[in-house]
Parts: structure tokens; sequence; C-alpha cells
């Protein structure tokens, strides 16, 4: 049955036929249809059911505000779930009733649209499309404003000129200082807007209130105001033999303007009349309960409220900041008196719906007074009134005053409750927009990244870089590749792509006077030519990185950082440089991906870099450790660092990162007839751990002295002062039960995280000790080993250990920290 | 989300600072001097005023210099930024 009129409806274009489906059943609409309009005039008024207690229920809104008509919408785009009165209708839509609940579908089912994000300044933005608020943007236009006007609804009426106007666009929250975030939705769009604007003006309107009484939520029961807007906007009659129940004069007129389309106006009743009975012989029942401004925005920043009797409603009360204004019927102008009538009275209030969407009656609300509530908050959150998708557009205020009145309480006495973003639901894709995927952060890669990647290298992410872990060889697992790899350093020679370790440039006549406060060692001391390796503290005497200086010249140092924590320290850096000591003549610069870092260890090192070919002496007394040569390798100019991580003779060759690769290959080239292997980061940490050094960030964790390391030997003694000095004599820091980082020899590989017991009780908890660190196979010793914090550590060497697992419990010896080469032999080749 | 006057950028969105805590706490002249208790006060104990409060921030995703303001913790509203060394308005 055809509920469109033969003519009107300012918004449809009847030239224009657009075919969809619906629950499976083809329809033919209009365009300017919205789904819910195009469903009415095919006779589709119901069809819908409560999410909670299954009851029929059909369109009751022609707007935001709707509680019951929810869909699906699976073509042209996906949405999970939405109101029918807020969908546009296109051509092909496809979609499906849902009870109020979404659903989450297969992702190759869903058609992708591309969110987008964008971010654009005004002097004003006007949210809203209305009458008022098209005024306000005209004034705007007027001052030489630029000027933005978003409207949920995919039309505005009458857009004014010079206004960009954005239809389908809901605001989803207005913040601090003008910043506003709106969602545009069509089929084709999926936009989020981040606008910032000098001035907002809330044009937002009013709903229409909602009354409780019995069988309020059966398919037919429509607000008086949504009807007409379906005759007038849409052309559409919903139905002939209509009744109406209004408590002010804008229902009587919307009734008018159902009958001037020819329905049967078969009752007009007001407060005092028997409602629920009367419902029974129309098809259209109109509800008019007065209006309620629309203030969700306005509440969410702050905004008070004050009860208006004219209106018996809810009206802006100052509050809100400066930069926002409330313009037309959102601050009540305009809007018709009503009386302040909720709910018909009745012994039994089980049917008398006031959220239909979370299926709640004033039952429900007198049942949640009865256990003691007073707060229409706590009523909303034991009762979830207002929690559902329509977010209480219809509910709100009503739930509020039926608080009041059962509580004998005067309809002043609490408002709705408080509003916050988003106003309506929103996707994660949208948040997230293109941030997704390789645009999620970025991605950095080393100048030898190419060759790692034709190598077959498995990466792993340290920070946002991509460091190669292990090379595997035909066929290698992780354990046979990291166990060749160390080998490979133990007994010829290996090279690692170091480049990521982070690098900063000291520059300045105070750069020495400067690194001495930051570092545990002192570093003005330290000859032109030298390196020097240092901890730096935070303020809490914490170890927070460690790395080495190289003195460059008497003003000039290069210093070195963990991978993970180069942006921390030069932040660091910059921090006391700007603020503590603004008299420093100390200029940082990153130089990270400046420099190429090859690193070679092994015992034959030193005939592989004679082997590549240099100008540098690299005999032991004119190249010692802890020393940097500059010069040139393989005809390129490079700086080579005698510094070693493994324990073996090692350098650390730097070179312009544009020359970076082709430094590599000349290396592994030359290398080849020794038995260089290149390795990765796994392998790098078997080799450091087999030393004991230790890696911040993994064997520390910000709670860790350099004594608890058991590396007192890296801090000076000297009277003079650096960051972390004082706090290393506070009380707790020299407490004596302390843990402290001891080496384990366990019976097998224990997990990383273990915690570690003192006697395996089996009775859980049980008190920890400690726990592991690190943990590796050597294949240097061929057995397990740890590295761990565990309480007295030092002075537990020899004792035994039990690390209780899910699996079993695995017990380990405690020992110094250090496995291989205790004497140090092996550093100087 | 905030606009915050960079006294050296102008005013952008507060994503791109960073807030550094309480300002105006120098860094003692002699801590070899103070007790822990005294140390110990510098180095935790901060105020936390229900109104206006001078803290700093750090410009960290422009032009990374640190600076002073004065906010009132109660309406996130900031009275006034000012550069690292000026002193504070009355």
């Amino acid at each position: 049955m055809s509920r469109r009129l033969d003519a009107g409806g300012s918004w449809i274009d009847r030239s224009k036929p657009l075919l969809f489906r619906f629950d499976d059943q083809g329809y033919e609409g209009f365009e300017g249809d919205t789904l819910a309009s195009a469903l009415l005039a095919n006779g589709v008024e119901g069809g819908f059911t409560s999410p909670i207690l299954s009851r029929p229920r059909g369109v009751m809104t022609a707007g935001p505000e709707e509680p019951n008509a929810f869909v699906e919408i699976s073509e042209p785009w996906f949405d999970t779930i939405v109101a029918a009165t807020m969908v546009e209708l296109v051509d092909g839509l496809v979609a499906g009733s849902r009870t109020g609940v979404g659903r989450l579908p297969d992702p190759a089912e869903v058609p992708s649209v591309d969110a987008t994000h964008r971010h654009v300044h005004v002097e004003t933005l006007v949210v809203g499309g209305g009458a008022s608020g098209r005024r306000a943007a005209v004034a705007a236009v007027k001052r030489g404003d630029r000027v933005l006007l978003m409207d949920e609804r995919h039309r505005v009426d009458a857009p004014p000129e010079d206004v960009t106007v954005l239809p389908r666009t809901t605001v989803l929250g207005v913040y601090d200082d003008g910043y506003v975030v709106a969602h545009e939705r069509s089929a084709t769009v999926s936009c989020l807007w981040h606008v910032r604007a000098s001035r907002v003006v809330l044009a937002t309107g009013a709903h229409e209130r909602f009354v409780a009484f019995a069988g309020n939520d059966r398919p037919g029961v429509m607000l008086a105001s949504a009807a007409a807007t379906y005759v007038e906007r849409f052309g559409v009659l919903p139905g002939e033999r209509v009744g109406i129940f209004t408590t002010n004069d804008s229902g009587i007129r919307s009734a008018e303007a159902l009958r001037a389309a020819g329905a049967d106006i078969a009752y007009t009743l007001g407060v005092g009349q028997d409602l629920s009975a009367a419902a029974e012989d129309v098809d259209l029942l109109l509800i008019s309960g007065g209006w309620n401004p629309n203030l969700t925005l306005w509440r969410s920043l702050g905004g008070r409220l004050r009860y208006d009797e004219q209106l018996s409603s809810f009206l802006p009360d100052g509050g809100g900041p400066s930069w926002l204004e409330v313009v037309g019927s959102a601050d009540g102008r305009g809007l018709a008196a009503s009386e302040a009538f909720w709910l018909e009275p009745a012994g039994d209030y089980s049917e008398h719906f006031v959220d239909l969407q979370r299926d709640q009656t004033v039952a429900d609300i007198a049942e949640a007074l009865d256990a003691g509530l007073v707060s229409v908050e706590h009523v909303k959150r034991v009762t979830y009134i207002g929690t559902a998708i329509d977010q209480g557009r219809t509910s709100g205020v009503l739930t509020a005053a039926i608080v009041n009145q059962l509580l004998g309480a005067g309809p002043e006495a609490q408002g709705p409750t408080g509003a916050r973003p988003p106003s309506v639901p929103i996707s994660y894709a949208t948040i997230a927009g293109p941030d997704r995927g390789d645009l999620l952060d970025p991605i950095r890669r080393t100048r030898i990244h190419s060759w790692h990647e034709e190598q077959d290298a498995v990466f792993e992410d340290v920070g946002q870089w991509k460091r190669p872990r292990y090379f595997p060889r035909g066929g290698e697992d992780i354990d046979a590749a990291v166990a060749r790899e160390c080998l490979a350093v133990r007994e010829a020679a290996g090279v690692l792509d170091a480049s990521t370790l982070g690098k900063i440039d000291v520059v300045g006549p105070d750069a020495a006077a400067f690194l001495d406060r930051m570092y545990t060692k002192r570093m003005s001391t330290l000859p032109v030519g030298s390196i020097r390796y240092g901890f730096m503290l935070g303020l809490d005497g914490m170890v927070a990185d460690d790395g080495v200086a190289m003195r460059l010249g008497e003003d000039r140092f290069l210093v070195t950082t963990t991978t993970g924590n180069a942006a921390m320290v030069l932040d660091r850096f910059e921090e006391w440089l700007q603020t503590e000591w603004p008299d420093l003549r100390v200029y940082c610069t990153s130089v990270t991906e400046q420099w190429t870092d090859v690193a070679v260890a092994g015992p034959r090192a030193r005939e592989v870099l004679a082997a590549v070919g240099t100008d540098i002496d690299l005999a032991p007394e004119a190249f010692p450790f802890m020393t940097f040569r500059d010069g040139e390798m393989a005809g390129i100019p490079v700086r080579i660092a005698r510094v070693s991580f493994t324990g073996e003779l090692s350098y650390e060759v730097l070179v312009d990162g544009r020359r970076g690769l082709e430094l590599w290959t000349a290396v592994l080239t030359a290398g080849t007839p020794f038995g260089i292997a290149p390795y990765g980061t796994e392998a790098m940490h078997v080799l450091r751990a087999e030393k004991g050094f230790v890696i911040v960030g993994q064997d520390t964790d910000g709670t860790v002295t350099p004594d608890d390391l058991g590396m007192s030997w890296m801090v000076r003694k000297d009277d003079s002062d650096f960051i972390g000095r004082r706090s290393l004599r506070r009380a707790d820091s020299v407490r004596e039960d302390r843990k402290q980082l001891v080496g384990l020899v366990p019976d097998e590989l224990l997990p990383e995280g273990a915690q570690l017991v003192e006697v395996n009780t089996g009775q859980i908890p049980m008190p920890m000790i400690g726990y592991v660190t690190s943990s590796y196979t050597s294949a240097a010793l061929g057995r397990p080993i740890a590295l761990a914090m565990v309480e007295r550590g030092r002075s537990r060497h020899g004792e035994t250990v039990y690390a209780p697992l899910p699996g079993g419990t695995i017990s380990a010896e405690i020992v110094p920290p250090l496995f291989y080469d205790p004497e140090g032999t092996r550093r100087d080749g | 989300m905030l606009l915050i006057r960079c006294p050296w950028c102008g005013p952008r969105d507060e994503v791109e600072f960073h807030y550094g805590g309480q300002a105006h706490i120098g860094y003692p002249e002699s801590p070899d001097a103070l007790s822990d208790e005294e140390w110990a006060d510098f180095l935790f104990m901060r105020d936390n005023p229900w109104g206006p409060f001078r803290e700093r921030w750090h410009h960290l995703h422009g032009c990374r210099r640190w600076f002073n303001a004065v906010r009132d913790t109660s309406t996130h509203r900031f009275v006034v930024t000012y550069r690292m060394g000026e002193e504070p308005p009355a």
C-alpha cells in the first residue's frame, strides 16, 4: 500500500526514482528520501523489534532521535547499525532491520570506504542548518568571517551564500578552545573533520518530547512533528485515521498538516483525557509532549541548565565557554509553551515505555527509586536509560521529569543526565582514518636494508627501526642460525649493521662541561681521539641510558645512545640546556641517520679490516681499545672506533650513510676468506649476555642504579656533580636488600620475565626474590644462560633459585654475571 | 583539545606539546649540602593547586623550545605563556 501523496515533498525529486532493498524485499523511493521516509511511503511502518523484550516497533521519529528503526547497511557502503531516519536513500541501497544491536561482519563482506581526516580553521562554525543556524551564518559572513555550517541531515534548505555548508555531517564533540570533531558520511565519503573555530554557534534545535503511557511503544505511535515532516518534506502520509495527544499548540499544528494532506483526524486529546484506550481505533497516534532544546553539546562543555516553566523543559543558563553561543530553538526561542505532563497515571507502569531502545519503562525507574536511588545519574546507570545508540534523545528529559515526579519533587529539581562525546556512534576505522597499515607509524630502515632483504633476513622492530634479527641459511631455524652467527663471531668474524644506534653531535665551548653533568663518567678529561662509556641517570639516580662519547675535538663530541632511547636522550639534553643551564654554549644535533655503522667483531676482525684496505694503522699498540681513528677504507672516508659489545676484538666503522652499503659489501667481500658472517640482533644479544653486558630497558626498568648492576666503577667518585648523583646515597638507593644483577646457570632455558623464588613451596603465592631479565642458549658454552635481578644477588653466588612455571620448575645456580672470557683477553684479539 | 600559545610559534594544537610539570623549581645549588628529606622534597614534591599554576611546557613537535605557562587547573585555561628566563607575570 503506497502512502506517497500525489503531490508535495520539498526534499524529494519525483523525477528520480531509486530502487532499494530492505529485509530482502525490493522497494522504490525517490532521490531526497531517507530510508525511513521511503519505507513509510511503501507502507512499511513496522518490521522492527525491540532488543530486550522483542516487542514490535515502528518508525517513531524523522530524525536522529529515532529509538526504534535501526538498520544495518550492507550496500553500497557498510554501517553496522544506524537509524533509518538518518540514512539517505541511494540507488541500490541494501539494508536490513536490526534489533538495537549491531553485528560484527566478516571483513570480506564489508565494502571498504577509505576514511579520511580533514583539518580546517574558521572564525565561525555553525552547528545546525535550520533557520536560526542559517541566520547566524549569514551574520558571520557579513562580519567577514570564514564560516562553516554543519548539519547532520542530508539536506540544508536555502543554503546561505559564502558559507561552506556540510550536510550529512554530525558534530561528535565540541572541546576546549573551539576544537570540534565532526563526521561526514555518505555513500562515497567517510571523513572526520577536525575544526578549530574562534566561535561556535549551536543551532541544534529541539526534539519533541515523548509521553509515557501504556503501550506507547507500539508501531503507529509517532511524534507529531515527525508525521508533519514526512508530509511536508517527503510527501508521505504516515497514517490515514489519526489520533493526537498533545500538551501544546505545536501538536495541533502538526495534526493540521496531516489533515490538509488528507488524513482523518479521529480525535484530539489533551492532558487529563484517557490516552491508552483511545489509541486502539486509529492507525497513527501522534504524540506531542512539548519540546526539549537539544543541548547535548552545550552540556558536554559544562554549560548549565535551568528549568523553564513555560516550556516545561530545560534551557541554557550560562557556564559555557565565551566562544560558544546557543541560538534559536536550542535556546528555547519560538518553541510552543507546554503543560508539564510526563506520564499517564496508572496502577501498572510496566508498559509505560520511557527509553524504547533500552526497553525501559516507568516501572523500571520506580524499581530503581525503590532501591533507594535518588539521582538521575544513578537511575541511568541501573536502568541503562539514555545509554543506547540514540543517546536518550527522546528519553533524557522525560526520565528526569518522571524521577522528579515519583520522588515528589518539582520538575526543576533534577535535569537530564550529563552528556559526553561522541554524540553518535563512530567506527574505529573512521577514527583511525589513514593512520593504518604502513601509515600507522613511520618505518625506519638503515642504508643497508635492501641487502638484508636480499639475504632473506628475518626482521624485528626496535622502536620504529627494522633490524635484522638473524640471517637464516639453507632452511635454518632461528636457533641454528643464531648459534652459527654467534660461533662465527667467537671463532672468526661477524659483521653487524649497528646503524640504528642513536648518535648525537654535541658541539660548543661548554660541550665537555655539559656532558660531565649528564653522564656518570667524567667526559671533560677525555683526550681527543678517545672514547668513554657512561651511564645517563635520571634525577632519581636510576639508569636511564648508556652510551659512549667520542671526543672529536676540544669542543666536539659524538655521543651514542641505545637505539630505542635516541629521541629521549636528545630531549633530555635539550631540557637541561634550555631550562637549567641556558648559560652553557652547547648545540645538540641528531646525526643518527647521517652515519652508517658497520660493526666488525671477532678474532679475525683486524685481518678483515686490513684486507678491505685502510690507511689506518690497526696494530694494537697504535690503535688501542676505546679510541677511534679517522682515515679511509676501501677508498671511502671512515671513522673507526674500537669498542666492543661482544667481548671480541671489535671495530665499529662509521661511514657517511650514502656510502654505507658500499662499505658493507666491501667488508663482506674481503671478509669471506676469513669466514665472516653477517649477524643479527639475536646473536648480538646472546654475545653481550655471555659477557654480562646489560641492555638498558631490558635488564633495567627505571628502578635500577649503577650499583644494582654491579657497575659502581662507572660512577666517578670525585665531588663534582652530575644528574642523579645526589640520589645515589638516598636511604632507598643504598638499601641492602635491593635487587642486584646476577648470572644464572639454569637446568634448561628460562623464559624471560620468569619470577624466582628461594624455596619452591608449591604453595601459591610464594615470596619472590627476583626475575629473569635476559635468557639465551649460549653456543660458545653449549648451555643455557640467563641474567636476572635478585634481592641481595651479589651475596648469593653459588646458591640455587627456582622458577616455578606452568610446565614445571626450573632451578638455576646464581653466578657472577660474566660467563665467557672472564679475563677479557679476547678484546684485543 | 587546548590551543596553546607557544611564545615562539604562536597558537598551536595541544598535541604538539609535552607537559613538563611545575615550573620555577631550580636545580639545587649544592645537592650535596641537602639532607635526604630536602633532596626528596626537591625530587618528588610538587604543588597541586586548584586554580592558577605555573608549569613548564615543551613544544616538542614544533620548535622544540621549552617555555613556561600559567594555567588555571580548574578551567584548563592558559592565562599566559612566557619564555624561559622571563619572570612570571605577577
